[in-house]
């Protein structure tokens, strides 16, 4: 097992101006699960493939535990790109399947047999070795593919949307399992997706990158309360943040017909970027409130789930409708059609600057 | 949904299969049984009007990535089967969703890998078809294509002269790129070694291997005979300035791999005593598409350079050299491959594709000729052929199950999703 690092590494397709990869810095400890996620070309699958050795690394380094791995061979890794290939063989028994690539390799019997058991634990597949794939269930044979990998006792476990291919209700089977799998085996993993919710339920760490860079490193929770940016602020979370340009004069924000005071540092910068400023707040830290006390809204739908309610309105910012999601009580939501008035709850809002999307001071 | 089809301009009768059945409760009737590889989806062969088509299911996106890059593959002339539409918005008699097909045309005169190892198992055959393999991978790298799960189960073999060349039949791993890394290189060798190795075990486990065969070695060999082809096709090379024929011999070496040289850096050193030779864009097909333009038969390579081996005799044997290339190929044509081609009995013409059997009545001529001390000549060496060996031959224009070559421990390979997916 080993610590992954990015060192400034980068990547410049022939031909192209702008880097796919521009000198990203990440740390991934040991045993860690480091989710890439980001909107398609954000270059999060071509940093996973520089790690693999499947790209070329033009500036910076890449390091596995102490090791520059920026000029080595694929093989020479010690890594495995997990589910790139998990068709399984009708004649070979469970333990062969997993333990053949092994044999190629050269390694002696016993410790195939050993590594292969072992791995068989982890998977509960322990009394299944000497049955043929044709009697196990689907769901043993996806285990039995995974076991091909593990036995390779690699130091990193690389996957490129290993997901993408099954279904809604499969995927959120195999999200768990993998995750439950990863925190079995210890074995430091980069996971690439580009589902957020994915991101979030599965990685220990979440790296969003967007355009080639990368925008913020965080745990899930952090990156959901504290989103260093305006594009990961809207990226992380489902319903997306409401992202709100809002006037701000003189220390007060001005949401609808509620004010609210922000920290001098925050005012000083709205002031210098035409007294606006972007507000970020979440659907379940919007507040209905009394008749102009917040930002008028039209409800244009009402989702119901039971305990709660996702409430889908327009509201008017600068003569511009603009969308609007709260998160309200189940048993009392407003009606189709009405007029609601909306509001943050106190210390859950999120500021950002105008002109370069970072985070301010609330 | 409606059911969708997009298509290349082909055959619309594709529209009348069963697609809302799940491809696996498909009526026998519908179907082909031709041996299918060891593949992750559900595979099955139908025949509709006079060909068969391969039908894959898997998820639309999947299916559609697939398609346009087979499609992107037939525009650079790459061996690999032709993609022909890919069904979407299929729902089951329920109103339930059903996955996406991606249709794909049968390769006329093809052979899975089980058929011929199980029909032949002969450690030369077994050599020839990593020969092949490993050329279809060199091609398919200088044209910057990244395969991903490069395997036996993933190609289908034709004859060609003896040899044999290989088609990818499947691209779903596959990515197109301009020129390729190493890196993407060594890593898709490190996957086709895995999963050769890992399909000759699986044989040898069925008792499907000759002893002769050793898995691991033999996986071996693909990377040997890539590398060797690689380094002759792209290494540079560097001689002594008076050795300049050496740069001919070079371009003749690559021709008779098969490849065509499209380009050469040669740089002299700065004291001019010695040359660097570097081959810079290589595509194959030198021989075939000569014969193509020359006689409009789309054949194999090696069958191809036979094939003008024999234009190029005809032309000396009637003293015809300084006649137009064009003339002597149109009688040729006529007089000689036609000929033969003709004299076949209908009923044998499944036995083998019209530019294998031309190739096999020369190969005939020669044996007859050599015992008889003298040139039998070509329609006396066609009969016989047909007589005493073709007659003896198992077709080959559609392997069938049951007549050559299915594995006799499983008849049916077995899919990771046969079962699962019900």
């Amino acid at each position: 097992m080993a610590t992954v690092t990015f060192d400034k590494a980068t990547r410049l397709f022939p031909g192209s101006e702008k880097p796919a990869v521009d000198k990203l810095d990440i740390e991934i400890g040991d045993g860690e699960f480091l989710v890439l996620v980001g909107p398609s070309g954000c270059g999060k699958s071509t940093s996973l493939r520089m790690l693999a050795g499947l790209e070329d690394v033009n500036e910076g380094r890449i390091l596995i535990g102490e090791r520059d791995v920026t000029n080595l061979a694929p093989k020479d890794r010690d890594i495995a790109m997990v589910f790139q290939n998990y068709a399984l063989y009708p004649h070979m028994t469970v333990a062969e399947n997993m333990g053949f690539a092994l044999k190629i390799a050269g390694e002696p019997k016993e410790k195939i047999r050993e590594r292969v058991v072992e791995a068989a634990k982890i998977l509960d597949l322990e009394q299944f070795l000497e049955r043929k794939p044709k009697a196990l269930s689907g769901g043993q044979r996806q285990r039995v593919a995974m076991g091909r990998a593990i036995v390779r006792s690699p130091q990193v476990f690389l996957m490129d949307e290993p997901l993408s291919n099954l279904d809604a209700k499969l995927r959120v089977q195999t999200r768990s399992q993998i995750a439950a799998l990863q925190r079995r085996l210890g074995v430091t993993t980069v996971y690439v997706t580009h589902d957020q919710i994915e991101a979030m339920t599965m990685g220990d760490r979440v790296a969003v990158l967007k355009d080639g860079i990368l925008q913020q490193v965080d745990t899930p929770r952090r990156m959901y309360d504290h989103p260093d940016n305006v594009f990961v602020a809207g990226f992380i979370g489902s319903p997306a943040m409401n992202l709100l340009k809002l006037d701000a004069e003189g220390g007060t924000l001005h949401f609808g017909g509620a004010t609210m005071p922000i920290p001098r540092e925050t005012a000083e910068h709205a002031d210098k970027a035409g007294r606006k400023i972007t507000v970020g707040v979440r659907p379940e830290d919007m507040d209905l409130v009394g008749e102009g006390q917040g930002l008028q809204t039209v409800v244009n739908l009402v989702e119901e789930l039971g305990a709660d309610a996702y409430v889908y309105g327009t509201a008017e910012v600068d003569g511009q409708p603009h969308d609007i999601i709260a998160r309200v009580d189940g048993r009392k939501p407003p009606a189709k059609g009405e007029q609601v008035s909306l509001a943050p709850k106190q210390g859950h809002l999120h500021l950002f600057s105008t002109t370069s999307g970072e985070r301010l001071p609330t | 949904m409606a059911l969708q089809l997009l298509a290349a301009p082909s055959d619309p009768s594709l529209l009348d299969l069963p697609w809302d059945v799940p491809l696996e409760q498909w009526p026998a009737d519908q179907l082909v049984p031709l041996p299918r590889g060891i593949s992750r989806h559900v595979v099955r062969f139908v025949r509709l009007g006079g060909n068969v088509y391969a039908v894959k299911e898997v998820g639309e996106q999947i299916a559609m990535r697939e398609y346009g890059l087979l499609r992107q593959l037939e525009r650079r002339d790459l061996p690999a089967v032709e993609a022909v539409g890919v069904l979407s918005g299929r729902v089951d008699a329920h109103g339930e969703p059903l996955d996406a097909a991606l249709v794909t045309r049968h390769l006329q005169f093809s052979l899975p890998y089980r058929a011929l190892f199980s029909s032949t198992l002969r450690h030369e055959t077994a050599v020839r078809l990593l020969d092949a393999l490993a050329a279809l991978l060199v091609r398919m790298h200088t044209a910057g294509f990244y395969w991903g799960d490069c395997s036996f189960s993933n190609t289908l073999f034709r004859r060609d002269a003896g040899a044999f060349a290989a088609y990818l039949v499947d691209a779903e791993t596959g990515e197109l790129h301009g020129t390729l890394s190493d890196g993407q290189r060594n890593y898709d060798l490190d996957l086709a070694r895995t999963n050769i190795a890992g399909e000759l075990l699986d044989l040898e486990a069925g008792g499907l291997l000759h002893e002769s065969i050793d898995p691991v070695e033999t996986s071996d060999r693909v990377l040997e005979r890539y590398c060797s082809l690689w380094d002759e096709l792209l290494g540079a090379e560097t001689f002594e300035t008076g050795e300049r024929f050496r740069i001919d011999q070079r371009i003749r070496r690559l021709n008779d791999l098969g490849f065509d040289v499209a380009e050469l850096t040669i740089v002299t050193d700065i004291d001019g005593r010695s040359v660097r030779l570097e081959p810079k864009v290589v595509d194959a097909g030198h021989h075939s598409r000569r014969l193509l333009r020359l006689t409009g038969l789309d054949v194999e390579e090696n069958q191809a350079r036979r094939l003008l081996n024999d234009l190029d005799a005809y032309r000396a044997a009637k003293d015809i050299q300084n006649e137009d290339e064009e003339i002597v190929a149109h009688r040729w044509v006529t007089e000689s491959f036609e000929p033969v081609v003709r004299a076949v009995p209908k009923a044998l013409r499944g036995k083998l594709e019209p530019a294998e059997i031309f190739h096999e009545v020369l190969e005939h001529r020669w044996f007859l000729s050599e015992r008889a001390g003298r040139d039998v000549g070509l329609m006396p060496a066609t009969r016989s052929y047909v007589e005493d060996v073709l007659t003896h031959k198992p077709d080959e224009e559609a392997v069938l199950g049951s007549r050559i070559g299915t594995p006799t421990v499983e008849a049916e390979p077995y899919s990771l999703q046969d079962e699962s997916s019900a």
